[in-house]
């Protein structure tokens, strides 16, 4: 049994420490993790991924495409980026707000969230969960915790193959006592 | 031994202490920068550990560390080893008392860097032994091995990764600080015959090591970590020939009725030639899976043609195999079906709408963007060159800035300006150069240009540390990685001594004083510096955020067309400010034509204490 994630953004977004706390959660039940990270020029606000492998017998940290049970993207337009990697049947959670990159205001290709969202829905289905990450931003006072809210709503839909309590003890290992609570409210905030 | 989840590199850096490392020096660049700064958190007291001011500092001071009997370790991505090579070559023919071990970071794709070239054949070049680890579990324990095989054999070692296994993570096993080797070096000991080296020594050692390393291809056929896969059943008539991270794409590939045999090289220099041999009994075709160079495929040929074997061997060379970029889990199966015969089912994907392009870009309130557009707006209608180099600087080359018109190699930008105005003297030739790049190539350079009646502007972009691959310090920083507050090398100071007598350091982020210097400055003769200084928003918290004002606003957009900030959104006509990026710079604020932005406060050249890394 293994569950393939894939985490997308934009750089600085977060998602790196999105697939540590997944790993940290997994490790905690002793399921074996290898990860795969976007480290360097691309994070001075390029597309960025991690790839999550969870569970025995797997070689390479990197996932073909068509595997990903799960894709967790914190920008619409980097769901539609990493599609390829979904398996048919793999659910997406993303965030509803767009990151509107310079070359689109400068000359290239523009940026059309209705395009892309539709594709999402057209492709996905009811599989497609759309995290209001604005709403999100407001009701819990802090925008920082994106990260955290997709990774509470992709828990719930199962996909992940792990619970919130994971995921909240993962929380407690890794951060500092004083970010538990914000977390604890974006981890159930549905 | 206990379980953690490791990044490859910090795995390597664990398995460095597990092996009793004493000395570690290194330069950052991407993907091997962590290795050093594990070291340097996860290191017990007497291990020294040291950002050098370049890679060829770093080798020297492994060397000397090992030529006392310390076990040393240099950490560099594969464009660095070029800068250690000069050491390097000369060091194989001397050999070292305590371990020496050069871990270089290979970059395929390349995803962060100028080329993609092959430790593994520089291996070839310079004659040393080099490891290759397939994962982070499997780099923990080579570099162990690697520090052992460089200790017994008195010569340094190359243990080579690439990008997939240093960023890679794993929960592996590794040893508890008790369990760790103990290295009590034995200290130089004085032997001109051992440590000076003469064309007489040279040709002497030169016969040595090529002996030695005959009879290590014969040894390293038995080293576990080199070995041909158990095959399922039948007698299979084709093999694959596999390396590093390619071995677990082969395998991902792999099914159990594939009825393959496959090698998996570790040591790719000195290959392993007994067990090629044997592994190539009665195969009619080999596909050798390789990133960057094609060193099994040609170390295969090369086998078949000395032992007469009748096997056809198949890779990059023959078109099997990318010659260039990364391979992944499709295009190795791909390229394994392919050499198997079977029909790969291609889905026909969706057409997709349009997507963004995200080309890495300076950060919100980077003090870079300020000092491009100062010198673009000072030299509008000049005729100009200018020449960027290594840094999150080199980012100044995309629109709307475009001021980047040359980028080759560390601290070339300098001397690539020189050798312009040597060729077209009516050009006013610039070069910009971050202040941890001119510490580490850049004073030369700027010596040749002074020395040799150059006329150009440098321009060193002093933001305070080393920004791309994640806030090093440098001599300018005034703290080194044993945690020690020490006296701060001035860039200033140094370009003085050179004999520059135009030396000008302004905050980029005051427009127009900075665009006063430019045009002072570039008229001056000779060689003349402008130290724009201030520090990287990372470091630098910001003081306030700007907005706009939207009865102001006309929605001309030249905020956004000129600069290219990422906080500046352009919104229903309108720009707003996104503030969880903006910090407050308040270049945008100066550009406005219509007053129309404000509220920022632009953060202090200096930055408030001497560390700052958050």
């Amino acid at each position: 049994m293994s569950t393939n994630i894939i985490l997308c953004g934009v750089g600085g977004q977060g998602t790196i420490l999105a697939s540590k706390l997944i790993a940290s959660a997994a490790m905690a039940r002793d399921i074996p993790v290898k990860t795969a990270e976007t480290i360097g020029m691309a994070q001075r606000g390029g597309s960025v991924f991690s790839h999550v492998r969870l569970g025995e017998g797997i070689a390479s940290p990197l996932m073909a495409r068509g595997t990903a049970d799960l894709i967790l993207a914190f920008e619409p337009a980097e769901a539609v980026r990493q599609l390829a990697f979904l398996k048919p049947g793999g659910r997406v959670v993303v965030s509803s707000r767009p990151v509107v990159p310079v070359s689109s205001m400068t000359g290239g290709p523009a940026y059309d969230l209705e395009a892309l969202m539709g594709y999402l829905h057209a492709q996905v289905g009811e599989r497609l969960v759309v995290v209001d990450s604005d709403a999100a931003a407001a009701d819990l006072g802090s925008a920082k915790c994106l990260n955290v809210v997709l990774l509470g709503a992709a828990a719930r839909t199962g996909a992940l193959g792990l619970s919130t309590d994971d995921l909240l003890a993962a929380i407690h290992g890794r951060l500092p006592e004083r970010l538990w609570d914000l977390n604890e409210r974006a981890l159930s905030y549905a | 031994m206990h379980t953690e989840f490791l990044m490859g590199n910090e795995a390597i850096a664990l398995g460095a202490l597990a092996a009793g490392v004493n000395v570690v020096a290194g330069y950052p660049g991407t993907p091997s920068t962590e290795v050093l700064e594990t070291v340097a958190r996860r290191r017990s007291q007497d291990v020294y550990v040291e950002w050098s001011i370049n890679e060829k500092a770093a080798m020297e001071v492994a060397a000397g560390a090992a030529y006392s009997g310390a076990r040393a370790l240099v950490t560099c991505k594969q464009v660095g080893l070029n800068v250690a090579s000069d050491p390097l070559m000369s060091l194989e023919y001397i050999g070292v008392k305590g371990g020496l071990v050069v871990m270089v970071a290979d970059d395929p794709g390349p995803i962060s860097s100028q080329t993609e070239q092959d430790t593994r054949t520089f291996a070839q070049f310079s004659k040393l032994p080099c490891f290759d680890p397939s994962s982070v579990a499997e780099a923990y324990e080579m570099v162990q091995d690697a520090f052992e095989l460089s200790e017994r054999l008195g010569t340094p070692v190359f243990f080579r990764a690439t990008t997939r296994v240093d960023h890679g993570y794993e929960s592996i096993q590794v040893a508890d600080e008790e369990e760790w080797l103990h290295n009590d070096p034995e200290g130089f000991v004085r032997d001109p015959s051992r440590w000076v080296i003469f064309p007489r020594l040279s040709v002497v050692n030169h016969a040595k090591i090529e002996a030695r390393n005959a009879q290590l291809s014969d040894e390293l056929s038995d080293y576990r970590r080199n070995f041909v896969l158990p095959e399922t059943d039948g007698a299979p008539r084709k093999g694959i020939a596999t390396h590093g991270i390619n071995y677990a794409y082969v395998r991902e590939n792999l099914g159990e009725d594939d009825h393959v045999r496959v090698l998996r090289v570790a040591t790719p220099h000195p290959f392993p030639e007994r067990l090629a041999v044997e592994f190539l009994q009665d195969l009619d075709e080999v596909l050798c899976v390789e990133e960057l160079d094609p060193v099994l495929e040609r170390a295969l040929t090369y086998v078949c043609g000395k032992h007469d074997l009748p096997v056809r061997i198949r890779g990059k060379l023959t078109g099997d195999i990318a010659p260039s970029g990364e391979n992944t889990v499709e295009s190795v199966g791909a390229a394994i079906d392919a050499f198997l015969g079977v029909d790969r089912q291609e889905l026909p994907a969706p057409a997709m709408p349009t997507l963004p392009v995200r080309p890495p870009v300076l950060c919100a309130g980077c003090p870079h963007r300020a000092s491009f557009y100062a010198v673009k707006k000072a030299m509008k209608g000049r005729k100009t060159i200018y020449c960027g180099d290594i840094g999150c600087y080199t980012l100044g080359n995309a629109a709307p800035l475009d001021m980047v018109d040359t980028c080759l190699c560390m601290g070339a930008g300098i001397n690539i300006a020189q050798g312009v105005f040597h060729t077209e003297p009516d050009t006013s030739c610039f070069a910009f150069v971050g202040d941890s790049t001119f510490f580490a190539s850049g004073i030369t350079g700027t010596i040749n240009a002074f020395y040799n009646q150059a006329d150009m502007t440098l321009v060193v972009l002093d933001n305070s540390t080393t920004a791309m691959t994640g806030h090093q310090p440098h001599p300018g920083t005034g703290r080194t990685m044993m945690g020690e507050v020490v006296q701060k090398v001035s860039i200033e100071a140094i370009l003085r001594a050179i004999g520059l007598t135009v030396v000008e350091t302004v905050d980029p982020l005051d427009l127009e004083l900075a665009v006063q210097t430019v045009r002072r400055v570039a008229d001056e003769p000779g060689v003349k510096a402008i130290i724009f200084k201030s520090p990287c928003v990372v470091l630098a918290r910001p003081q306030a955020h700007s907005h706009v004002d939207g009865e102001r606003c006309v929605g001309c957009q030249r905020c956004v067309r000129e600069l290219g900030c990422p906080a500046l959104v352009p919104t229903d006509g309108k720009v707003v400010i996104d503030e969880s990026l903006c910090s407050g710079c308040t270049l945008c604020e100066q550009v406005c034509p219509f007053g129309a932005i404000g509220g920022g406060r632009r953060i202090d050249m200096e930055l408030p204490q001497a560390g700052g890394r958050a």
